[in-house]
């Protein structure tokens, strides 16, 4: 399988996605730099975390003009998978890939931790080989406050596209398990479709045990799985 | 081509004055130029014959540090410094002082504080993998102490986080003395390839240079002597002369330059930071022993009309500078391009040792390059010994009154901000873009892997300065030794250090003797654990209305895993594992929190401290190890070992008498709490 994975001006965890796939899961992986307008090569697209355009103005609010954006709608359009991690993920929704809009944290600080999500479906291309329901995973960020108007988020609740949800080591999803503010504790999301996701814990951060945690191995194993029912 | 509109001011002896130049300084100007200097060259000899830039206070000192060892690379006299890993690559890493600056603006301050260090780094031509910051502030009861400590912190988060290099760990102290001169001192270690290591070198006749980053602007026009002199009533007017960080150019400038680097397009290369084009140029060609022409009406400006006094000595952040033949100059050019970053060639090295910046047409300044660099005074400044030394020593360890309630002592030590939990601190920190972490913060050391190899860096930073205070000399060897013992307690062997050397007013002669005890106990420490020093630097004059902060010589040491599973973590593992002690357990408490704490006493002598006895605990430590593995046939390790410095202080200590019961809860409410409390 072939992972592409999207370089904006600012990207920093572009790296880390590509040791993941090409390292940790051993599958080809490539850059592609954000001024390619052709995706046509690549079986999954990460949008990487990092700070793209600085995240001068709002988190994506720049990235979502830059060519390749035009190349990932099309893409996801055709069935691709596309995921995007933390400012990825904020890219997504400024494109309007995903619904909804990122607020900055509560605390008004970026958080750097380690925190516990609940699977809340394992009908995703994403989530298909998570046989825990709860996963450790690092978040990194100071805007992942996810919010969406009540229409939109009944809409996400009845075609169950919240795919993640912030909760504590038992799966409860507590206020206090809750790190940036996000409504009902929403940490990642998927469109309609199911092919194009959003989240905030980093998963390329933990999938090798010498980081002490392999939890964010299980989402790519997912998406490996997934990709070759497809084939 | 263009031409002079402006005229340049006379030079008058209020210019001189004004300069920081002192009447001898001023004489040597005119001994070397043989006339008197033009505005430009003036500013010139101001900003390189600083303390900062000049090290004439230090220097002489300075070279008493053992600075050769067969893991070195690169000691000191480069960017920064850089040692042998093994694998073909080498590890380079340096601290730097972002103090003055942090205190007039904090957020600011300490973002271009985090920006600088990086530049220094990846200028060798390294990546950049690991920042870790070593802070100092007044106590947390002040409110100006509070918005310095939380806009530093921001500033870190804010520049690190954006360009995506973790900060792996630190340490950071409260004292009174450090009120109004609070430290920020930023450590990064980088990877390259041994023989792909870049150099500051503006060698080669004829060839190129390339001016690549950020437009120059008006901001941090004489930062440098700024940080050179004491801090007064008027210090807050200076805060147009901190330089504003805008991380997301320099994260382009990183990702452009190791492309340049990588593809072999440079013969030279190197930031401009402190003194700007005007220190970068003229050390690239003191070093190369060449000389350069610059046109400063071709370097990008933020806004029109700049003089070239202004060009030369602007601090603007995010900036380099490269020396390229000229055959590969587009192709550079074009990298750049790529990455949206201004580069334009403005200069080109010459053989006649000339500095000589033009303004199109009009020569500004024309002076032997050999005089900026290598022709700056050195002082052998008048060193004293405090006459209120031997008081400050003083201590009857009978006249202190016991109190018996250990468990209400433990509490208060555990909630002070020094002591207390600093993940309200790291958290703001991304702590683990790079996928490298392998022991986060909240260890005394951190650990990180080396992609492509099996090993593993340990990294910390390590000062008492309290124990500096009460003996320089002790307390200069303490923070080596202790740096190496967190070092080893993560089961790596110590390589090498840095050095960010905090001292007050060097004019004064007691803190000379501060400095000099310190630099005397830094090098025999270093001598004995085998770890040279291979860069550094000395920030003076943290002094503020007279008041001099505590000898603050702060180690960065790196230490190599050879196998970086074999890492051990510091906490406790198991219900009835043993707890050992190494080492001796001497009836000493001068300088400790307790004393400050719960008796408000800072005198008396630090622990004793015999580095004969340390290397040989650290070496059985690691030797023991080293057959534990074995024994385990290289799995990774179960045991875990605690080696903190002060040791006992926060450790339950239980003879037959419990003396001290407390709840794990108890203890983590007081631990835990401390920074919420304050924000």
């Amino acid at each position: 399988m072939k992972f592409g994975i999207i370089v904006f001006p600012g990207s920093n965890c572009d790296h880390d996605c590509y040791h993941a796939a090409r390292h940790v899961l051993n599958q080809d992986a490539e850059f592609i730099w954000h001024k390619e307008n052709k995706l046509s090569s690549f079986d999954v697209i990460i949008i990487p975390g990092g700070f793209s355009y600085g995240d001068y103005l709002r988190t994506g609010a720049i990235a979502k003009f830059s060519p390749v954006m035009k190349a990932v709608r099309k893409f996801a359009k055709d069935g691709g998978l596309v995921i995007g991690i933390c400012n990825g993920f904020q890219i997504l929704l400024e494109a309007g890939l995903l619904p909804g809009a990122m607020l900055r944290n509560r605390t008004l600080k970026f958080i750097c931790k380690d925190i516990y999500v609940r699977v809340e479906s394992i009908n995703t291309p994403f989530t298909n080989k998570c046989d825990k329901k709860i996963l450790r995973m690092p978040i990194a960020h100071a805007e992942g406050n996810y919010f969406a108007d009540p229409k939109t988020l009944s809409h996400l609740k009845e075609n169950q596209q919240i795919v993640f949800r912030y909760s504590n080591e038992s799966g409860e999803t507590t206020d206090s398990a809750n790190p940036n503010g996000s409504l009902e504790n929403i940490a990642g999301i998927c469109n309609e479709n199911g092919n194009v996701l959003g989240m905030m814990p980093h998963p390329e951060r933990c999938a090798e045990a010498i980081l002490g945690n392999e939890d964010g191995r299980l989402i790519f194993e997912s998406i490996l799985a997934s990709l070759k029912q497809v084939r | 081509m263009k031409t002079l509109k402006k005229e340049e001011p006379k030079i008058t002896k209020k210019l001189i004055k004004d300069h920081g130049l002192t009447d001898e300084e001023y004489q040597r100007v005119i001994d070397i130029l043989g006339r008197t200097p033009t505005f430009t060259e003036l500013g010139i000899f101001s900003v390189m014959w600083s303390e900062h830039c000049s090290y004439k206070s230090s220097r002489a000192h300075l070279r008493k540090f053992p600075t050769k060892g067969e893991v070195v690379i690169q000691g000191p006299g480069e960017n920064a410094g850089a040692i042998d890993i093994g694998d073909g690559l080498a590890a380079i890493f340096k601290m730097e002082s972002h103090n003055h600056p942090s205190f007039i603006e904090p957020y600011q301050g300490a973002a271009t504080g985090v920006g600088g260090i990086l530049r220094d780094i990846f200028t060798m031509g390294a990546r950049p993998i690991a920042l870790m910051n070593s802070l100092r502030f007044g106590p947390l009861q002040h409110s100006k102490n509070r918005y310095i400590f939380e806009g530093v912190v921001s500033g870190i988060a804010g520049y690190g986080n954006c360009i995506g290099v973790p900060t792996v760990g630190g340490e950071i102290y409260f004292s009174e003395c450090y009120n109004m001169n609070p430290l920020v001192n930023v450590f990064c270690l980088g990877i390259a390839k041994k023989d792909g290591i870049f150099k500051g070198n503006a060698s080669g006749v004829g060839n190129s240079l390339i001016y690549a980053g950020s437009k120059t602007g008006r901001d941090g026009i004489h930062g440098v002597t700024m940080a050179s002199e004491e801090f007064g009533e008027s210090s807050e007017e200076k805060r147009p002369n901190v330089q504003v960080g805008d991380p997301f150019t320099e994260k382009l400038l990183v990702e452009a330059c190791l492309d340049v680097m990588k593809k072999g397009l440079v013969v030279g290369i190197q930031d401009m930071g402190g003194a700007g084009l005007t220190s970068s140029s003229s050390e690239m060609a003191g070093r190369a022993g060449t000389g350069v022409e610059i046109d400063t009406s071709l370097v990008p400006t933020r806004e029109k009309g700049m003089m070239p006094y202004e060009i030369m000595l602007s601090e603007s952040q995010e900036r380099m500078l490269l020396v390229v033949e000229k055959e590969k100059e587009k192709e550079v050019l074009n990298i750049f391009k790529k990455w949206d970053i201004d580069a334009v060639k403005i200069g080109m090295v010459t053989n006649d040792g000339i500095f000589r910046i033009k303004y199109g047409k009009n020569i500004v300044a024309e002076m032997p390059v050999k005089s900026i660099s290598d022709s700056a005074p050195v002082y052998e400044r008048p060193i004293a010994r405090p006459v209120r030394q031997n008081d400050i020593n003083y201590l009857d360890i009978n006249e202190i009154p016991v109190n018996n309630d250990f468990n209400t002592i433990l509490l208060k030590l555990l909630s002070i901000a020094t002591i207390a939990n600093k993940a309200w601190v790291y958290e703001q920190y991304d702590h683990m873009v790079r996928t490298n972490s392998v022991v986060l913060p909240g260890s005394d050391a951190a650990v990180i892997r080396v992609k492509g190899t099996n090993k593993g860096l340990a990294i910390t930073t390590d000062c008492n300065s309290r124990y500096c205070y009460l003996d320089p000399y002790k307390g200069g060897m303490i923070a080596v030794a202790e740096a190496a013992r967190n070092i080893v307690c993560t089961g790596a062997r110590p390589l090498a250090i840095t050095d960010c050397l905090n001292f007050g007013n060097p004019e004064k002669p007691e803190i000379m003797w501060q400095f000099v005890e310190s630099i005397k106990g830094i090098s025999e420490a270093c001598k004995v654990l085998n770890t040279p020093v291979i860069s550094g630097n000395v920030s003076f004059y943290n002094d503020t209305k007279g008041i001099s902060i505590y000898p603050t010589p702060i180690i960065g040491m790196v230490g190599l895993l050879e196998s970086v599973e074999q890492h051990i973590t510091q906490w406790f593992k198991d219900e009835g594992d043993a707890i050992i002690l190494l080492g001796k357990n001497l009836e000493e408490i001068g300088g400790s929190e307790y004393l400050k704490v719960i008796h408000n006493i800072e005198r008396g002598k630090p622990p004793e401290i015999n580095l004969n006895f340390e290397m040989q605990i650290q070496k059985a430590l690691l030797d023991r190890l080293n057959i534990v593995k074995d024994a385990l046939n290289n799995h990774a390790i179960p045991y875990n070992i605690i080696g903190k410095v002060g040791g006992m202080r926060l450790t339950i200590n239980n003879n037959n008498d419990r003396l001290i019961d407390l709840s794990v809860e108890d203890i983590n409410k007081a631990w835990r709490g401390a920074f919420e409390a304050n924000f």
